[in-house]
């Protein structure tokens, strides 16, 4: 059977649990971080660039057969832990999977103050962009 | 030169020093965005607000009476420390931000018309820059900027040929924030002056780090922030010559700074309260001379020398790690040192060193261009008080290992 989003912010949550300190939440992030699949040169341009992040963060979806695709990339290596794991909860997702989500994984998993926006490392910038797509793919589908 | 007290007694001055940060002891490493403050600035501002609060220059009364006597005499301390030639040339401002951008209006609207051009360096934070944008945006003026060196050294026989009939004003910071480089404003207040062409000088790296004398530098404005000297925030410091400040319209009006007002006409009040409308930060003014006072009797030049030694260690630390690559290296620097550890991301160095409980600032420093001549999107930068010891920058350097070790 195929996990829901929730099944994967569990499965997530359980990986950290096994987590000592800090540094060792740090170095799988950084290791998640490496595992992210190549993102596509071509789109290394302004539109897919996420505004408001200390580091560079782009972002870019996909949609195909109802579900969307996301791939990501980060010049900092502990932000592109942190996107590649919202890219793990929400790719593959439908939009409206997406746009419902209630996502309680963050600070269950020791990052809570990555999600604070003065930290501006933009995780909360991530998460509302790809809401974003998702409800323009929504509203595309509904209107084609 | 040594200091009246020992470290750990000066050190326990400074209440926040002993916070903890993720369990680790505070290292702070920000001195450059702004210092922490002693008990001798808190208890002023605390007594002040139980005993004396009262408007400045309003009232009749008692409290203003006092209130207003010690303002003023907050301005004489500001004036001995900056050896002003007179208390009138100290206008109290918001920062040094409202203090630059007092002087590009103000200047700007007298002096500067259609063609006219401005000269700032190329390793200035924006502060220096933006408000001069602006100007040359309002006037079609424009902006000529002095380049730096690899090392972070102004050049100046650039800077001499930059100069035409129709330069009106060169603003230039004593110290860079980003690469700690200390220009020789003497020389290029100097060679302004043989063009008869005013200079600002922004002193928010300098104020800190020793000796300032405007008198003898010969600057017609120097600026800087009372955040940036153990005092509080909120409050700043514009000195500028007597003649300019005279000549000069007033950037804001209200209360304060008039001396008649009808509705067809207001003539202005004299110097220093034409520059100062409203209700001034009285309180931060007077917090602000208490941390002068404090870092006086300490002596500045036994802070400034610790500081150096401070500095040198981390310059030296830093470069045992491998990899890491210093920004500005130029001879005479104030105690800070920006870096980047290879190819990691200073945002990644910055979360790590945060953990460890090790305050640095990552990014741009508020000085893009100095990045963009380097050719890279920020770097991090430790920036040293005197009250910083030896054992927190060998915590720096143990975390920048650590850094380098989890991202190689």
């Amino acid at each position: 059977m195929n996990m829901t989003l929730n099944d994967i912010q569990d499965q997530i949550i359980d990986e950290f649990s096994v987590f000592g300190d800090w540094m060792e939440r740090y170095e799988y992030l950084i290791d998640m971080g490496r595992t992210l699949p190549p993102f596509d040169i071509i789109h290394k341009v302004p539109d897919f660039l996420i505004e408001g992040c200390q580091s560079k963060v782009w972002l870019y979806p996909s949609f195909d057969n109802g579900v969307i695709t996301y791939t990501a990339d980060s010049d900092a290596l502990i932000t592109r832990g942190i996107v590649a794991l919202l890219v793990r909860v929400f790719s593959g997702r439908t939009p409206d999977e997406i746009i419902s989500a209630n996502i309680y994984f963050i600070d269950r998993i020791g990052l809570k103050e990555n999600l604070s926006p003065t930290r501006s490392n933009g995780l909360l910038a991530m998460m509302k962009q790809m809401r974003l797509y998702a409800l323009a793919f929504k509203s595309k589908q509904e209107h084609s | 030169m040594n200091l009246p007290r020992s470290i750990d007694e000066i050190r326990s001055e400074f209440p926040i020093l002993s916070v903890k940060v993720h369990g680790n002891p505070l290292v702070y490493l920000d001195n450059g965005a702004t210092t922490q403050k002693p008990v001798q600035v808190l208890r002023v501002m605390d007594e002040l607000y139980r005993t004396a609060n009262a408007n400045v220059h309003r009232g009749v009364h008692y409290l203003s009476d006092l209130v207003s006597e010690r303002y003023e005499a907050a301005r004489e301390t500001v004036r001995a420390f900056i050896n002003a030639p007179k208390r009138e040339e100290v206008i109290f401002t918001a920062g040094t931000t409202s203090a630059i951008n007092a002087i590009a209006f103000s200047f700007g609207e007298k002096f500067v018309h259609k063609n006219d051009e401005i000269i700032i360096s190329g390793m200035e934070h924006h502060a220096n820059i933006v408000p001069w944008q602006m100007l040359c945006e309002r006037k079609s003026a424009k902006l000529k900027v002095i380049p730096f060196s690899d090392e972070g050294v102004l050049d100046m026989e650039v800077y001499r040929s930059l100069f035409t009939e129709r330069t009106r004003i060169v603003a230039v910071t004593n110290a860079s924030n980003v690469l700690g480089t200390v220009n020789p404003v003497r020389e290029i207040i100097a060679e302004a002056h043989r063009h008869e062409v005013p200079v600002l000088i922004d002193g928010a790296q300098i104020i800190q780090h020793g000796i300032v004398d405007v008198t003898d530098m010969d600057c017609d404005f120097f600026v800087f922030s009372g955040h940036k000297i153990y005092g509080p925030n909120g409050i700043g410091v514009l000195y500028g010559k007597e003649k300019w400040l005279n000549e000069i319209p007033p950037y804001q009006g209200g209360g304060d700074m008039v001396a008649n007002v009808t509705f067809e006409k207001t003539t202005y009040n004299e110097l220093p309260f034409k520059f100062e409308a409203g209700t001034t930060n009285f309180t931060g003014a007077i917090g602000l001379a208490a941390a002068l006072d404090y870092v006086s009797a300490l002596g500045r030049e036994a802070l400034a020398e610790r500081e150096q030694a401070l500095l040198a260690k981390a310059t030296s630390g830093l470069l045992s790690v491998g990899g890491i690559r210093i920004y500005g290296i130029a001879p005479h620097k104030v105690s800070l040192v920006s870096f980047l550890p290879g190819a990691i991301h200073q945002y990644d160095a910055g979360m790590i060193l945060d953990k460890m409980g090790i305050a640095v600032r990552t990014g741009t420093h508020c000085a893009q261009p100095v990045m963009e001549r380097y050719g890279i999107t920020g770097n991090i930068r430790a920036s040293i008080a005197f009250y910083n010891t030896e054992e927190e920058i060998e915590t720096l350097v143990k975390g920048m290992r650590k850094v380098t070790e989890m991202f190689a």
